[in-house]
């Protein structure tokens, strides 16, 4: 593993297997009596978190506290960053501080990679603007694994078809899934309307459809994205109601999956824009698991960049583009 | 390497048992915790990974065989509860797997290959703690090889092997390894 998770393109299918390998060791704990080991104790991990979260912030923060760790949560609100310090300032501050690793989520893209630059703790990126969330794809990849591929230790996710649906263009969750899952060994394809995929999407290890009914009998895994309108400056589609026709995942949608599929969302949720309230409630949807695997999942990395030896000081922060660029 | 400073030396690569020898040691063992337990009631035994887990498996097998009662049997995964983590890269987890019951109010035993300085038994009743509130704990090692570092010791040993702290003692049992054996060697190698 390398010193910092910064995007999802950074992970080797080894890496990768690791991490959901000791996921799965530690799903165990939550039926524990004590939820908690003491294998981060005297570490601190920084929440940074320059943009409004819920699942994450919290999940990053029961997963620190589980394995030990002492936690700071920092938000742009309310902070000097509303007195207009810089990113790198604030970063030196932390430094300062003595924090063992900062979880990262900004509305730029890239500043988690840039911060990797100033800190000698391990940066872990929580999402940065419309590029990554590779915690989000991992904790993914596990719940896709733990539902469709027996959660055997090992096992990879050859063979599976994932559909991602809606808008791939501000997603940092559909870039983060297309490189890992694709890592991990499944097929995947994007259905969205052209307005909504990326210029560069042609170079994406992944195939592209603008038809989501036809994409969907042949699909094992659905992932709704959820409509990003605070991040349109523009006009991607006509209506909402329009979008909600062609590529929203209703009743009779979910029908023409196979019988074994499952439908994810990563959350927040527009009920009724890309899933209907019925979808998100039914059987098939695995959107509260996928909370609980994030923790799991947020526990597994964290053990495993701050768990064992400090890594060299004189080891250089990874400076390599991502493979999939914007 | 001078003979005089070092009285186990010219012992590289011997084997300490041989698969008869481990099968009448595990044996031995079993009777002993049917003895100690009076007849096995309340035991469940629980075997530190790796080599551990199917070492428990057969003592477990043995005591059903000889009193036709059922022990209940399971890993204990001590790896975060290390002191020795800061030490060396992060390392894969192992198993954790409790009989269904858990460990409350029973007899643990635990069990492990080697036992060396003792660190890996304190990691392991750590982790036993946050688990339960087991009755009482014992401890059975296939070899007990010496040089504690922690005031611990097994109730029960396979065999008792006195090594010099530059030797290496390698266990090999055929669920993991394909056959069984323990060697002891000067540098590590394996057999």
């Amino acid at each position: 593993m390398k010193r910092h998770l910064i995007s999802a393109a950074d992970l080797s299918r080894a890496d990768a297997l690791l991490i959901l390998d000791t996921a799965e060791e530690l799903a165990g704990l939550a039926d524990r009596p004590i939820k908690k080991l003491p294998t981060l104790r005297g570490r601190t991990v920084v929440n940074l978190f320059y943009e409004d979260s819920t699942r994450t912030r919290i999940s990053f923060e029961a997963a620190a506290k589980r394995l030990s760790a002492d936690v700071i949560n920092f938000s742009a609100k309310g902070s000097s960053v509303a007195k207009g310090e810089s990113l790198k300032d604030t970063a030196l501050t932390l430094e300062a501080m003595g924090a063992d690793a900062v979880v990262i989520r900004h509305g730029a893209s890239g500043a988690a990679h840039r911060l990797a630059g100033w800190v000698r703790g391990s940066v872990l990126n929580a999402g940065d603007g419309t590029h990554e969330h590779p915690t989000q794809a991992l904790l993914d990849a596990f719940t896709i694994r733990r539902r469709l591929a027996s959660g055997a230790r090992g096992a990879g996710l050859d063979g599976l078809r994932v559909t991602i649906v809606g808008d791939v263009l501000h997603s940092r969750v559909a870039r983060s899934n297309v490189l890992l899952l694709s890592t991990l060994g499944a097929e995947v394809t994007l259905a969205a309307p052209p307005t909504l995929l990326p210029h560069a999407v042609a170079s994406w290890p992944c195939a592209v459809s603008y038809d989501l009914d036809s994409e969907l009998p042949k699909s094992d895994v659905v992932m709704m994205l959820r409509v990003q309108q605070e991040r349109m400056t523009a006009a991607y589609f006509p209506s909402v109601r329009e979008y909600s026709r062609r590529y929203g995942l209703d009743v009779a949608r979910m029908a023409r999956l196979p019988e074994h599929a499952i439908v994810m969302h990563p959350g927040p949720m527009n009920r009724g824009v890309e899933i209907a309230a019925e979808v998100a409630d039914s059987v098939r949807s695995t959107i509260v698991e996928q909370v609980a695997n994030g923790v799991t999942t947020r526990m597994a990395v964290l053990y495993l960049l701050l768990g064992g030896t400090e890594f060299p000081a004189t080891e250089v922060p990874a400076t390599e583009v991502p493979a999939v660029a914007r | 390497m001078c003979a005089a400073r070092n009285p186990v030396a010219g012992r590289d690569g011997l084997a300490v048992l041989d698969a008869e020898e481990i099968r009448r040691a595990l044996t031995r063992i079993a009777h002993e915790i049917l003895e100690r337990t009076h007849g096995g009631d309340g035991v469940i035994l629980l075997g530190i990974p790796t080599r551990g887990v199917p070492l428990a498996r057969r003592l477990a097998e043995r005591i059903g065989e000889f009193e036709g009662l059922k022990v209940p049997c399971g890993s204990l995964d001590v790896t975060m509860h290390r002191d020795d983590l800061r030490l060396h890269p992060a390392r894969a987890l192992g198993r954790t797997d409790l009989p269904p019951g858990g460990v409350d109010g029973k007899t643990v035993v635990l069990v492990d290959d080697v036992l060396y300085s003792g660190r890996t038994v304190r990691a392991a009743l750590d982790a036993l703690n946050d688990l339960g509130r087991p009755r009482a704990v014992q401890l059975a090692v296939l070899v007990d090889r010496g040089h504690r570092e922690l005031p611990i010791r097994a109730d029960y040993v396979g065999k008792n092997l006195p090594t010099s702290q530059r030797e290496v003692v390698h266990v090999q049992l055929t669920e993991v390894d394909a056959q069984d054996s323990v060697t002891i060697s000067d540098d590590g190698r394996q057999p």
